[in-house]
């Protein structure tokens, strides 16, 4: 067995570290200093992937952002206001999503008719800065993300002091809030043998349709495409406090690879999270390009890929985390075909092929990918 | 079947200049009744400049155009009409009584074909053949008022062409005693026209004019009824060109031949030696032995193949370069106040190069550019109150892409028309504005509040057709066209720097002070109110005017620099006023008192600033008012340049007597600039 994945513990004092900011800038005052943050690069460049572990991890550049230099003058600026409101949340003991702590940060700077933040896309990545600075999560930060995912099997949580069976609740299942920190969500019980997280939710509708989950005792997990960091996060604490292997489900295409590695070693932009997010021992289940040939799907269902995919394949085989022989085979079989494959096209063969045949047989014959 | 000679010699007869003209219009300038309106106009005050300036006189001219009223009385505004009368006085030489039929209805009849000359005029084919344009579209005959000395009296005809026979006939011929201008001629052609207002518009050629011939006074009074004045901005008259005769590089084959028959001279080396410029005797004697002809021979007699070997021998021979000496170049310090004078902007720079030779032909290039908004625009309007922007907008106006303007001239006449298809427009979008400071795309204008003036003075300029609206592309002329350029782009790129440099400095101290606010209260807020937000605001502040040279930035915007390098030939114009080469005329204007008026036009009451010399043929002008003068600002797009023209509301004084009453009061309008901005 591998070694396990590291856990890391959870951050303290995330008010103290915000107004350290302040301090920071207070000290500086006093000591004719110019004030600067130093913040961790989050770029390919500034990441790798350790072997030993098994996750992306953040290297040791950062930039300097200066408050009395031209180019970063802004974002020193809005770095601070934040850290203001983020300070406020810790404070008063609440979550707020990315776009709300934009709005609350927007106003026009006085005696101007410049703006804070002329679109979230300015303030959002502060925020990661701010994680990676000061080393909270968006959790401990109390940001939410949006709330995308779905889940249903055989668990029972206790989500805000309610107790949730998740094995009654019809088609929805449990909507995975983005923060589900034990704190958040507590896992009371859960006899499941394994967990499916599967990229698309009109696959999960179908399995959990089909009661897949019943017959095969597992939990159907989704994050409808990238899943979302509450879904990441809670596969995670599964496969901790329970044990259970986690299996990926994605179409089969470049995304649907790079959505299983996020999962499996973590991100480049948020590489920091890795220790927290990533699942090193999860496995690829599917759909591998050499599939729709073991599963006689026609050529006729496959897609052409195009020139971003075609990009993006090869960007993805050289990435450090997919160096392994299988998986330079299993892009170079998608870029010899020219194609690639929704989880859909097995309705071609039979509208429950996923759950009667795909499936069982790739559990039966361990076929996945590592 | 075939055509026989004889059956042929039926059809053959005399081509009435009436036909001739109808056919070939659009070699006139007549092509659309848009552009009618625009080369009437043209040829009359091209004319009027030529005759003044050849008589030594500093051209004062009128310009005016009238829309005439349908047969129900009922008068269109000017954008609907279709019927205009033009009429150009000036305060010229006149014409003699004898000539002025034959001047005005007379095609090919003048006194500049038969010399080589930088003229603006050249085949005598001018304004007879505007004359003849407005016969043929209204029937209505040209008349020509001319005094030729404030001793004689005037004479007023009424003159038609016989489309036939190419004659004036002479409708009425009328002895005016008391003519209102001491000398001068005034012509009026009625016509079919379209006026437009912008792009190549009437309003655009005469501003133009006024940039390249700051010597001259226009007024225009525009068929709203508007009267437009552009000032003297020089009391000086360009040097008079000098006729020369044509040299040997550039004569071609059919005119050499024609020559050959109607030279006086009697001998062919006479005829080489005093025909064309740069021919001594000595080396007409040794061009006609390399022709094997004899150098006594009759130069008629030269034909065929001899003339042949003769021109290509003319041809290769070693001859120095034209005489340059008959250029009449507008000169850096005149362009400079055409530019200022017209032209509302903080840097303006201009260049004369050397003369070089295309062909034979002598030419120079002048370039002028004038660059920015007038600083003192700037600071007048008050800062719009800031209104915060909302999600997806930008600050105003941050993305209209103003393309710089260009400014083309021949013998300081503009052109108006196929500005891509001139060699000037060629060398200004092949240059590298970047080197200068200025953005641009691939093969188009630079980007911004810029003129480029490009000039060529030539006793022949080359144009691409007839109807010399563009200049031919030789590569003498575009090297020496991007020469200019680049000379004055140099000056140009260096002052952007300096300013830019300075603008940086301070929008660095600028944002600093906005966001160190910023910085400092959420610093108060993280810190619950335990500091004091001001004194940190103070300390930041102080670091940021140490550490970014607040002072230095100070100095360089305020122009305070005491050092400040006399640039030759350039103006920079700050908000505390102008520095550099300013034309004297306009030096003396005095600084608006309010600063509301920037050099628009003089203030009610107080004495001319700029006083001519030669006395102004029409010298009572109504100041405008103030409120419409504020209208004019806000209408002013930004970046746009505008001119230091006055245009003024004809409302009390009477300037031609009658004719006063008939103009209409004028709504207040907006002052947008034509062929402007975007
Ligand atoms: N306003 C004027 N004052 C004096 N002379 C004039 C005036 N207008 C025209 N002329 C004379 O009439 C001639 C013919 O003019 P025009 O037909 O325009 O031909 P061009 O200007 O090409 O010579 C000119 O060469 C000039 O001698
Ligand atoms: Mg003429």
């Amino acid at each position: 067995m591998s070694p396990k994945a590291p856990i890391r513990k959870p951050a303290k004092d995330v008010e103290g570290r915000l107004v350290g900011l302040a301090e920071h800038v207070i000290e500086c005052a006093r000591t004719n200093k110019e004030p600067a943050f130093h913040i961790p690069v989050r770029a390919l460049s500034n990441v790798e992937f350790s072997k030993s572990r098994r996750i992306i991890e953040l290297k040791k550049a950062k930039t300097e952002r200066q408050l009395l230099s031209l180019s970063t003058a802004k974002k020193f600026m809005q770095t601070m206001l934040v850290g203001d409101a983020l300070s406020v949340l810790q404070r008063e003991g609440l979550s707020r999503s990315l776009r709300e702590i934009y709005y609350r940060t927007k106003h026009t700077i006085e005696g101007s008719n410049e703006n804070t933040f002329d679109g979230q896309e300015e303030s959002d990545p502060i925020i990661e800065d701010l994680e990676v600075t000061l080393e909270a999560l968006r959790e401990e930060l109390h940001v939410r993300a949006e709330a995308a995912g779905s889940l249903v099997g055989p668990m029972t949580i206790v989500d805000d002091g309610d107790t949730i069976d998740c094995a009654r609740l019809g088609k929805g299942g449990y909507s995975v809030p983005s923060i589900v920190e034990p704190h958040d969500v507590h896992i009371k019980k859960c006899t499941a043998d394994f967990v499916l997280l599967i990229e698309k939710g009109t696959q999960w509708n179908a399995l959990n349709e089909d009661k897949f989950w019943k017959r095969f005792n597992c939990v159907l997990l989704t994050g409808n495409g990238q899943p979302p960091r509450g879904v990441r996060r809670f596969a995670r604490r599964m496969h901790d406090e329970y044990k259970l292997p986690v299996y990926v489900l994605v179409d089969n295409d470049p995304w649907g690879y790079y959505i299983y590695s996020v999962i499996k070693q973590g991100s480049i932009n948020l590489a920091f999270e890795s220790m927290r997010m990533a699942i090193p021992d999860a496995k690829f289940i599917g759909l591998s390009s050499r599939d729709p040939q073991s599963h006689g799907l026609p050529r006729n269902v496959g897609i052409k890929l195009n020139d971003k995919d075609i990009a993006r394949a090869r960007e993805l085989k050289g990435y450090p985390w997919f160096q392994k022989k299988e998986w330079q085979l299993e892009i170079d079989f998608m870029l010899k075909s020219g194609l690639k494959y929704e989880l859909d096209s097995l309705a071609n063969k039979d509208f429950r092929y996923l759950t009667t045949d795909y499936l069982p047989k790739k559990l039966k014959d361990k076929d996945w990918l590592d | 079947m075939r055509v026989t000679a004889e059956q042929l010699a039926t059809q053959q007869r005399e081509i009435s200049v009436a036909e001739f003209f109808t056919k070939n219009r659009h070699l006139l300038g007549f092509d659309n009744p848009r552009k009618a309106l625009l080369t009437t106009v043209k040829e009359a005050v091209d004319n009027s400049l030529d005759a003044c300036e050849e008589a030594g006189i500093l051209p004062s001219i009128r310009v005016k155009i009238e829309v005439v009223a349908g047969r129900d009385g009922a008068t269109l505004p000017p954008a609907q009409a279709d019927r205009f009368i033009i009429t150009v006085t000036d305060n010229g030489p006149g014409i003699v009584k004898e000539q002025v039929p034959r001047i005005f209805a007379k095609l090919l009849y003048g006194s500049k074909f038969h010399r080589l000359r930088q003229s603006r005029g050249q085949q005598g084919i001018g304004i007879s053949a505007a004359g003849m344009y407005g016969q043929l579209t209204t029937g209505k005959p040209v008349r020509v008022i001319s005094r030729t000395s404030p001793g004689r009296a005037a004479h007023s005809f009424a003159i038609q062409i016989n489309t036939q026979k190419n004659e004036p006939v002479v409708l009425e011929d009328n002895k005016i005693e008391d003519w209102e201008h001491p000398q001068g001629t005034q012509v009026s052609i009625e016509l079919e026209g379209r006026y437009q207002r912008g792009r190549a518009s009437v309003e655009e050629y005469l501003e133009l004019t006024a940039v390249a011939n700051p010597h001259i006074e226009l007024f225009y009074e525009t068929p709203e009824g508007n009267l437009i004045h552009h000032k003297r901005g020089v009391e000086v008259l360009p040097r008079p060109p000098k006729e020369i005769k044509p040299h040997p590089y550039g004569i071609e084959f059919g005119m050499f031949l024609k020559m050959l028959q109607d030279t006086k001279a009697k001998l062919l080396g006479v005829f080489l030696s005093s025909d064309f410029s740069r021919v001594s005797a000595n080396a007409a004697g040794e061009i006609c032995k390399e022709a094997k002809l004899s150098a006594n021979a009759r130069p008629r007699d030269v034909v065929g193949a001899a003339a042949e070997k003769l021109f290509s021998c003319l041809q290769n021979a070693k001859l120095m370069a034209p005489p340059t000496d008959c250029l009449s170049p507008i000169g850096e310090e005149a362009i400079l106040a055409g530019l200022y004078k017209q032209i509302r902007g903080e840097f303006y720079t201009a260049v004369t190069r050397s003369p070089q030779v295309y062909r034979g032909n002598p030419f120079i290039i002048e370039v002028g550019l004038a660059f920015g908004n007038d600083p003192k625009l700037k600071k007048e309007e008050p800062e719009e109150p800031a209104a915060p922007l909302a999600e997806g907008e930008s600050a105003d106006g941050e993305d209209d892409v103003q393309l710089a303007r260009l400014m083309r001239y021949a013998n300081r006449v503009p052109l108006l028309y196929q500005q891509s298809a001139c060699c000037t427009f060629q060398s200004v979008v092949e240059t590298a504005w970047k080197l200068y400071g200025m953005s641009q795309s691939r093969g188009a204008m630079p980007q911004g509040p810029l003129v480029v003036f490009v000039h060529m003075a030539s006793s022949w300029v080359p144009f691409t057709s007839e109807s010399k609206e563009a200049i031919a592309d030789y590569d003498a002329i575009r090297k020496e066209i991007k020469l200019g350029i680049q000379e004055a782009g140099r000056r140009l790129g260096k002052y952007i720097r300096k300013r830019e440099h300075a603008k940086d400095e301070w929008k660095r101290r600028n944002i600093f002070a906005l966001y160190i606010g910023e910085v400092a209260e959420a610093c108060g807020r993280l810190k619950k109110g335990s500091i004091s937000v001001d004194r940190l605001k103070k300390q930041l502040l102080q670091m940021a005017e140490e550490r970014t040279g607040g002072e230095e930035t100070d100095r360089i915007l305020r122009k305070q620099r005491e050092e400040e390098e006399r640039r030759e030939h350039t103006i920079v114009v700050t908000p505390s006023g102008a520095e550099g080469a300013i034309p004297k005329l306009l030096a003396t204007e005095a600084p608006p008192a309010d600063g509301a008026a920037p050099a628009m036009t003089t203030e009610p009451g107080a004495p001319d600033a700029a006083p001519a010399v030669q006395a102004s043929l029409f010298p009572d002008v109504a100041p405008e008012s103030k409120a419409k003068r504020k209208n004019k600002k806000a209408a002013r797009a930004p970046g746009a340049v505008e001119s230091r023209t006055s245009r003024l509301t004809k409302s009390q004084p009477t300037l031609f007597g009658k004719d006063a009453e008939q103009i209409k009061k004028e709504k207040p309008k907006s002052n947008k600039k034509p062929g402007r901005g975007k």
